[in-house]
């Protein structure tokens, strides 16, 4: 009986040293598969992007670009319609103006859960835990008629504040300073006669860096992407945010020009892809650790 | 003395905290109070907000009954669970298959992190401009798709393929898998990667193959991880609006219709029907929190009864001895 299992486990042991090579080769191959699917989309989108229109009737499938990008951004700017620029501009305003009090107040915030010992405390971290998961986009109604009361509808001002009060971002950077900042640091601080301001502001934050750097991005991104918001609350052109200039690009007038609407694409996306390949490292690590802590 | 210096700072605790917990009251438990109260009213029209003199005070839960008997919001609520359930499968096992790829501890694969760059590339382009994109690969007649499918003889001219409500909606299926498992599989493989190594190696030295270590080792350690993945997911996907919106605007015949594009048409589109859309909003609120809430009990639930056996167990046995040298 213990030979026969003995004998088995050693034939095992040779199939696997065997399929070990084959297993391996059929994993690099997939995940190379995948890797081209992730890119495929963005590739015809971008080399359609340089093809005159009548170019892509003859045949959309090319994988080598053209030279008519200027062209389709010129007919795409003629129509006077999809401006990339002005949804750029705002798309950056709020996104930046966001990420920053996010990142500030949530990092304010998550001081105060480690650093004073105060009665509410963790009852008020059990609160944060517990609406973390509240979805904000299902109460939107009441939040544009309060816009509405406050006649700030077409304000991105309103795509900015709500990001003070960001949940999950208390969470991650209470999880990432309670282990990071040594106590002792503030003690002598009040010490030498720093206000608790000032300590916030000038040692902790510094501390609190590589975790502000995470969160900014993911932060910067989601509110860069944010559809729904945005296209409730502003109807001005002048106001749209990139997303919403991208739903433009479904008006009729840009129906039939396929390389315009591939250029317009294109553009939309230019800044995230450059960023993304420039920061991808951090951002991969970002998410992991994410997840870990969350 | 210690204690009355605590005492002292205790108070920048509220200070700090003030802004967030103002922000929070303001900018989002006001606006779900509002449209609570909205959904037992009959508002309607943009920039309305009049809402005390159109309390449905004879039936106040005409709305929500309204709603639940919609057809149009039953086929938006079935949709809904369709789409992410058929993504989220898929994106669960494919995301699996990976991490059990990428912390095979026998054969290590290199270039991992690029392969998790590019796994996770489309999560991070604007979902908007990914509808787009979508909408115009499969563009009739003259979508790179129909090109390719012509080309490679599989038809034999242009379909217009955004007419069949499976294969639209396979296809925002499949966007949502595309965008999601490389997340997905870096969330699940930074939890395996925090796993005790001893845990691996008392597996090994038991005899463990590949298989049994992953499925009674890996899986077990990251059970946290995958439910709060499921959560995150399941919320994400009743929330699900940009790529349906986007991409045919939930069609055709409302197949892509989702619950998020139900609510939108219904008070911005037409009607302006505020207090039926805010009615469709709290009941998806509610089901939200409760599913939430609920895989979040199961789980703590079961890790409780086990503590709690397991005490009970060593009671038992206690007693048992207490009484055995009693007598």
């Amino acid at each position: 009986m213990s030979n026969n299992s003995n004998l088995q486990l050693t034939v095992e042991g040779r199939e696997k040293g065997k399929g070990g090579v084959v297993q391996k080769v059929i994993i690099y191959i997939l995940c190379t598969f995948l890797s081209i699917l992730s890119i495929l989309p963005f590739w015809m989108m971008f080399v359609n992007a340089t093809r005159s229109t009548p170019q892509i009737q003859q045949s959309a499938v090319s994988f080598i670009p053209s030279t008519h990008m200027f062209d389709n951004i010129k007919i795409l700017s003629s129509k006077n319609m999809f401006k990339p620029m002005v949804g750029f501009f705002n798309s950056f305003i709020v996104a930046a103006g966001a990420t920053c009090l996010a990142v500030y107040f949530s990092s304010l915030t998550a001081y105060a859960q480690v650093v004073y010992e105060w009665k509410l405390r963790n009852a008020f971290f059990s609160f944060i835990m517990a609406i973390m998961m509240l979805p904000g986009q299902l109460t939107l109604i009441g939040f544009l008629q309060m816009c509405y009361k406050f006649h700030l509808t077409n304000n991105l001002i309103m795509l900015i504040l709500p990001s003070i009060a960001a949940p999950s971002m208390v969470f991650f950077m209470r999880q990432y300073l309670q282990p990071a900042l040594p106590v002792e640091i503030v003690h002598s601080a009040r010490i030498d006669g720093a206000r608790e301001f000032y300590i916030f502001n000038k040692i902790v934050l510094p501390i609190m860096k590589p975790a502000i750097a995470t969160q900014a991005i993911f932060s910067f991104v989601g509110s860069w992407n944010n559809l729904f918001t945005p296209m409730v609350l502003i109807s001005s052109t002048k106001k749209y945010t990139m997303p919403m200039m991208v739903s433009l690009l479904r008006a009729d007038i840009y129906k039939t020009e396929y390389g315009s609407i591939y250029a317009g694409l294109t553009l939309t996306i230019l800044p995230l892809i450059v960023v993304y390949l420039l920061l991808s490292k951090y951002i991969v690590a970002g998410v992991a650790l994410g997840s870990v802590k969350g | 003395m210690k204690k009355k210096k605590a005492y002292d700072y205790a108070r920048f605790g509220y200070i700090f905290s003030l802004p967030f917990v103002l922000a929070w009251l303001i900018f989002q438990l006001y606006p779900i109070l509002y449209t609570l109260i909205l959904g037992f009213t009959d508002l309607r029209g943009a920039g309305n907000s009049d809402w005390a003199s159109v309390i449905l005070w004879k039936e106040p839960l005409k709305n929500f009954i309204t709603v639940l008997g919609n057809k149009s919001f039953k086929q938006a609520f079935i949709n809904t669970l369709i789409i992410w359930g058929c993504n989220f499968v898929p994106q669960i096992l494919l995301a699996l298959l990976i991490t059990a790829w990428f912390t095979n501890r026998r054969s290590t694969i290199k270039a991992q992190g690029f392969y998790k760059v590019m796994f996770y590339l489309p999560n991070i382009i604007t979902q908007a401009t990914v509808a787009m994109l979508f909408a115009q690969l499969f563009m009739y007649p003259k979508g790179v798709i129909n090109d390719l499918l012509i080309q490679l003889g599989i038809f034999a001219k242009p379909v217009e393929m955004m007419r069949n409500a499976n294969t639209t909606r396979g296809v925002v299926i499949f966007i949502q898998t595309w965008m999601w498992y490389g997340y997905t599989a870096i969330v699940l493989i930074s939890g395996v990667l925090g796993i005790s190594p001893e845990l691996f190696e008392a597996a090994e030295v038991d005899g463990a193959n590949q298989w049994q270590t992953f499925f009674r080792v890996t899986l077990p350690s990251i059970k946290t991880i995958l439910l709060f993945t499921l959560v995150t997911s399941l919320i994400g996907g009743l929330n699900m609006f940009d790529i349906p919106k986007l991409f045919q605007n939930g069609g055709p015949n409302n197949a892509t219709l989702t619950t998020s594009l139900y609510i939108y048409n219904k008070a911005f589109q037409g009607g302006y029907l505020y207090g039926e859309a805010s009615a469709a909003s709290m009941i998806m609120f509610a089901i939200i929190v409760l599913l939430s809430s609920l895989v979040f009990y199961l789980l703590r639930d079961k890790d409780e009864v086990e503590l709690r056996k397991l005490i009970k167990q060593q009671e038992k046995e206690y007693k048992r001895k207490m009484k055995m040298g009693k007598i």
